[in-house]
């Protein structure tokens, strides 16, 4: 290939040949670190909940008006009047939302006279129901049972044991490395609450820890009847009975007492969706952005070389007259763009990796897996060549007669 | 003589209109990128209450102590306070105002008796909040001092609550049952929005707004949670609410204000004798540490800038870069097929300053049909960001009049800046080498 005259030809067109390997340069370092972001944030909108089939399930968020009624005697019939509704499945109470982004965050540990031996974890006060209404799959051991559920009424009642716990399975591992809990005895912390772990689930979110993956399922189910004046009723209702659930569940809330507000009804799986708002918004945003920036460099390219073109006519005749054939013109422009380009690349890897390593200081961001910079360099490498084919075929088509013209 | 270069400009422009295009829709979609998130970003990042930020400071102090691998904000200080703090510092009454808050929710009977209850967030909180922090009042004013001690039940309602509820009409006097007690209220606030919401960041900063004000005393008397963080760190074996006032849990804000750099000095000075107290006392066994911060220094502590909205306007920057590295080049390409017409130009007698006037007024020209397209683009691009972002940030995706005078600028400062080599470039443009060509 004829690498010589193109680089002597490209010598004479210096500030052009920069200018396009300046801009793929940066192309490539937003495009990896951009990729990434992308990458990350879809995977975390992704998320499993460790609820199955969450379009099912939908929340109630219950508060009371009054708060010097019998708060436990509503809370009951608010319960049972759900559980009795034909199209509900099962219900359970808990002062968290699944998949909010509030929570009650305590520190667990099996050795509690250790300091810094345990693990943050985000408490789910429920009742017994709670496995078969979130339709956790428990992995090892058992479930509470309903003489073990305590009632307690927020901060009035304190106990110092729970009695039994469930945890996650990465909960489990993070307490014992082998996952070997059921049956021993935690210690919470701040209140020095004990209790013994007698079943492991296979995931729960935690919501509150969900921008750390190491942490971001360590959640336990505590068997509390936590009676406040604010609480949500998460309720499965039976498969396509969701809409209809709702509005009799509604119903015969008000009908016990309309002392209240129950905020409006939300399935699961839009409280998914609106949770992580904002992480599909920053990769959409991320996309768009990508977008914009290959049209621009790819218009770049086209105008440039189209420059090129016009400007270098009579040598391309002149060459056709010598015997060029119209691909030996075409391959040409291609060869020179992926010349230029490829240089771009170089510089790009090195914008890229540099724009992450701000990003990691800045942004607490993981450092950018390699494979990310060649997908990056590849994109814009076949987008040079994509850009360059019509500027190129219109030198292909210059006609050899040119050469015989003036000046 | 500028109109003839107008006139030259617009011909040469329209002489190759793909190009022409070209550079316009690089520098528009460049300025677009940029202006899109420049606004949010101004918006997220702004002075709330520009007149006063300087005068204003929030304090901090340690209540947990030297730990060895606690991965706080730089200097490890909590960003909420106790109960015994904040009000042993109201007590003190060490500066001209002061103020505690915390965030709380009321459900909140209608007047009218066939509407449902509502709940509405909002803040408790000292008299002093408002004369502080010059929130506006459309119907009455804050309440006194005297009904902080006497733990009066008034509220003040904010304009957007006082519509909801009373239509509009002046409500103050009336009164408004909140949770099952009722409250006199006692005033009405005018628009008050300050963006981010300084003096309580931490779950929304910038789209919720609060919706009642009630008077501290009365809402901890009637054992009002917080809404937000309550962290305890340490056992602090909490059985009731009289325990948790009394305990290490954190959850409240702490505003003060101090007009004169004096001012400042002494509540410092204030703030590190109350730590050697605790210190002495055996309450804070550790040496004093506490911080005073103004209402920007507070702001950038808390990172009220979400990480998103930082990466994507350094993103937007390095898109601008890409479209002037694109336009320059453009630029070059468009100027030189014109040489003969430049060399024409020299050889009747124009001079380089008049080739370079001329190229400059060609720029400018490509930058202001950018900026219109740009601000086009801007308009697009938030009515994108409001329906992708996060909802707290959906509130800040507004463009203001002057951002239409920044775009412009920065539209023009980019086109002159691509424009200068294109134009080095044609006033060396020898007269008589482009003349033998035609």
């Amino acid at each position: 290939m004829e690498i010589g005259p193109i680089l002597s030809s490209l010598r004479r067109n210096k500030v052009g040949a920069t200018l396009i390997a300046l801009q793929v340069a940066l192309t490539i370092g937003v495009l990896c670190n951009a990729l990434f972001i992308i990458e990350q944030q879809t995977a975390l909108s992704r998320a499993p909940s460790g609820v199955a089939d969450e379009a099912n399930v939908f929340l109630v968020a219950n508060r009371w008006i009054k708060s010097t009624t019998d708060l436990e005697g509503l809370m009951r019939s608010d319960l049972a009047a759900l559980r009795a509704l034909p199209q509900v499945a099962d219900v359970t109470v808990s002062p968290v939302q699944p998949l909010g982004g509030r929570g009650m965050g305590m520190g667990i540990s099996l050795h509690a006279e250790r300091r810094g031996s345990g693990s943050l974890t985000a408490v789910f006060p429920v009742d017994d129901h709670a496995l078969n209404t979130l339709g956790l799959k428990l992995i090892a051991g058992r479930n509470f049972r309903p003489d073990e559920v305590l009632v307690s009424h927020n901060l009035r009642d304190f106990y110092s044991s729970w009695g039994v716990l469930i945890v996650t399975r990465q909960l489990a591992r993070a307490l014992d490395a082998e996952g070997n809990v059921l049956g021993r005895k935690v210690t919470l912390a701040p209140m020095g609450i004990t209790a013994t772990i007698v079943g492991i689930v296979d995931r729960l979110a935690t919501g509150q820890f969900s921008a750390d993956s190491a942490i971001a399922q360590n959640s336990i189910l505590a068997p509390l009847l936590w009676i406040d004046t604010d609480c949500f009723y998460i309720v499965r209702a039976r498969p396509g009975q969701l809409a209809s659930g709702e509005r009799a569940a509604r119903a015969a809330l008000n009908d016990i007492s309309r002392q209240r507000t129950i905020a409006d009804m939300q399935s699961l799986a839009d409280a998914r969706h609106d949770f992580y708002r904002g992480a599909r918004g920053e990769a959409l945003l991320m996309g768009v952005i990508c977008a914009i920036l290959l049209g621009i460099t790819a218009l770049g390219i086209v105008g440039l070389t189209s420059y090129w073109v016009s400007q270098r006519r009579r040598q391309i005749g002149i060459r056709r007259a010598l015997g060029a054939t119209a691909a030996n013109i075409l391959r040409y422009f291609q060869t020179e763009n992926l010349l230029i380009v490829g240089a771009g690349s170089a510089l790009g890897v090195i914008l890229g990796i540099t724009g992450n390593l701000w990003l990691v200081r800045s942004m607490a961001l993981e450092r950018l897996p390699a494979h990310y910079l060649l997908v990056g360099t590849l994109v814009v490498l076949a987008l040079g060549q994509v850009a360059v084919l019509w500027p190129a075929a219109r030198a292909a088509a210059v006609p050899p007669a040119i050469a015989a013209r003036g000046p | 003589m500028f109109g003839y270069y107008v006139g030259l400009a617009l011909r040469g422009l329209r002489r190759n209109i793909a190009l022409t295009a070209l550079m316009v829709i690089a520098i528009g979609v460049g300025i677009g990128a940029l202006m899109t998130m420049l606004t949010i970003f101004r918006a997220a990042s702004g002075d709330p209450i520009p007149e006063k930020s300087a005068r204003l400071f929030a304090p901090q102090i340690d209540n947990i102590g030297p730990r060895p691998n606690a991965p706080q904000s730089g200097d490890r200080l909590p960003l909420f306070l106790t109960y015994l703090d904040v009000t042993a510092w109201m007590h003190a009454h060490a500066a001209v105002r002061q103020a505690a808050m915390y965030p709380t929710t009321f459900s909140i009977t209608p007047p009218d008796p066939d509407r449902n209850p509502i709940v509405a967030y909002g803040l408790a909180t000292y008299g002093d909040f408002f004369p502080m922090f010059d929130v506006p009042f459309r119907y009455g004013g804050p309440w006194t001092g005297r009904d902080d001690d006497r733990h009066a039940a008034v509220v003040v309602l904010t304009q957007a609550l006082n519509e909801r509820l009373f239509s509009g009409t002046d409500s103050v006097g009336r009164t408004l049952s909140i949770g099952d007690q009722p409250y006199r209220i006692i005033g009405v606030l005018a628009k008050w929005h300050p963006s981010p919401r300084f003096y309580n960041p931490g779950g929304f900063s910038f789209s919720v707004d609060d919706q009642l004000f009630v008077p501290f005393t009365r809402a901890i008397d009637e054992q009002r949670v917080t809404y937000m963080n309550l962290t305890c760190d340490r056992a602090s074996g909490i059985r009731n609410w009289e325990a948790m006032l009394l305990s290490n849990c954190i959850w409240m804000r702490f505003w003060v204000e101090l007009p004169t750099a004096r001012d400042v000095a002494n509540y410092r000075a204030f703030l590190r004798n109350y730590a050697a107290d605790q210190q002495r006392s055996g309450r804070f066994p550790w040496a004093p540490h506490v911080a005073l911060r103004s209402v920007t220094q507070w702001l950038s502590y808390n990172h009220i800038v979400p990480p998103a909205v930082d990466t994507l306007t350094g993103v937007s920057f390095a898109v601008l870069a890409v479209c002037i590295l694109n336009a320059i080049g453009v630029m070059l390409a468009s100027v030189m097929t014109r040489a003969g017409a430049v060399g024409v130009r020299r050889a009747m007698g124009a001079t380089r300053a008049a080739i370079f006037a001329q190229c400059m007024v060609e720029a400018a020209v490509i930058g202001l049909a950018g900026a219109v397209l740009g601000l086009g683009l801007t308009r697009l691009g938030l009515v994108g960001c409001r329906a992708v972002l996060d909802r707290d940030l959906t509130v800040l995706t507004r463009l203001h009049g002057t951002d239409v005078l920044i775009a412009i600028a920065a539209s023009l400062a980019a086109t002159l800046l691509a424009g200068l080599y294109p134009t080095w470039r044609a006033m060396q443009v020898q007269p008589a080498l482009q003349l033998k060509t035609l």
